[in-house]
């Protein structure tokens, strides 16, 4: 074949994804994503599991789901955090009898006082990681509330719903105790979460496309 | 006249300085002054010197398995400023002091108790100021109002297209 058929069709094709990346964005960022076309009775949903507070509090927001129609879960992790798994397992036989739900643990993405440059091939290594997660889960949703940590497996379903393979929903929801300010997290998940959640009326005047739903702690 | 018991709570890293602020002699005397009978510290990671004395009972533990029962058996609380403790505290409608650890640099958390105190929940200081704010009133606070648990779920429910 010709080179320069080869490289033009490149070019379209690298085109074409930009565009399909560009118009996701747009619909996210404009809140068209927010709600789902299609009605269902049942979805699996990886859940992302900080530390400390964040694994108190995203517990917290999902203790009301109906567990029934949420299933399986998916609970997301760093191994080294064995507080939080203690917390989930508690979590779980409080709520059901049944194990419909799974703990999957990852690397950590950035240990804390990392340097810039090594947490860049951290997180490098943690997208990689992440990768496995998503294509063998294939979850209908993921529910984050500010760990770096979901960040990874984020972007692996976002370029999943690009590819037109699966259309995962991203449920971010900023910690309680952003008030004023977002997290980095939540700055870079503007752009992917299709539904993007701030727990005071304060810090959605900062940012259009937040929504502020009621006290939900 | 009734016990009063202090609950001290740092979490679960560590804040040897607020430990320490409150086994100084300055502040133990004056909380027997308000009427305190009983401190118990929950100590973290940190390290500390024990004190006692001889009116007020001080007791040191480094973590509880039964937080929420440590905090209601007591009338006062005083905290680090952690989110998850902080609403712990609020939603058992005890008093609460959060104090700020003034050598976390970066610290969101202080952005919470500085609003959380703005909306009347709660007082908040630092190491130094912590003397005076002991003195305040503690009726004046108000309560902090239930969430209503279902809203969250609700919403994810219209979002996912269930109903």
């Amino acid at each position: 074949m010709d080179a320069s058929i080869v490289l033009e069709i490149t070019f379209m094709i690298i085109l074409l994804l930009l565009t399909r990346v560009l118009y996701l964005i747009h619909k996210i960022t404009t809140g068209y994503s927010r709600k789902s076309g299609e009605k269902r009775s049942k979805c699996s949903a990886i859940i992302c599991i900080g530390s400390g507070g964040h694994t108190t509090e995203m517990l917290q927001l999902i203790r009301n789901l109906d567990f029934d129609k949420y299933n399986p879960r998916y609970y997301v992790m760093a191994k080294t955090d064995k507080c939080s798994r203690d917390k989930v397992e508690k979590f779980e036989q409080l709520r059901n009898k049944q194990q419909d739900y799974s703990i999957i643990e990852v690397p950590r993405s950035r240990e804390v006082q990392q340097s810039y440059f090594t947490s860049v091939i951290t997180t490098m290594y943690s997208i990689l990681c992440s990768i496995p997660i998503v294509l063998k889960t294939m979850p209908d949703l993921i529910i984050c509330n500010g760990p770096g940590s979901c960040v990874p497996i984020c972007i692996v379903s976002f370029i999943l719903k690009c590819m037109f393979i699966k259309d995962i929903r991203i449920v971010f929801v900023e910690s309680y105790c952003r008030v004023h300010t977002f997290s980095l997290t939540g700055k870079i998940l503007t752009y992917l979460a299709d539904n993007f959640l701030v727990q005071w009326p304060e810090l959605k005047i900062k940012m259009k496309r937040s929504e502020y739903i009621g006290q939900l702690l | 006249m009734k016990q009063k018991h202090i609950f001290v709570t740092v979490g679960t890293t560590q804040f040897e300085k607020l430990i320490a602020a409150i086994s100084e002699e300055d502040i133990i005397k004056s909380l027997e002054k308000l009427g305190y009978s009983s401190i118990q510290f929950q100590t973290g990671n940190g390290t500390y010197v024990e004190t006692s004395h001889p009116v007020i009972d001080i007791s040191y533990n480094k973590y509880f398995s039964d937080f929420q029962e440590q905090i209601d058996r007591s009338d006062l609380v005083i905290s680090h400023a952690g989110a998850g403790s902080c609403l712990e505290v609020l939603k058992s409608k005890k008093p609460l002091i959060v104090v700020i650890n003034e050598d976390l640099m970066d610290n969101h958390q202080t952005e919470l108790a500085k609003h959380l105190s703005e909306k009347g929940y709660l007082y908040y200081c630092t190491c130094d100021t912590l003397k005076e704010t002991l003195e305040k009133d503690f009726n004046l606070l108000k309560p902090y109002p239930v969430s209503d648990g279902n809203i969250f779920a609700d919403y994810l429910d219209q979002c996912m297209g269930f109903q």
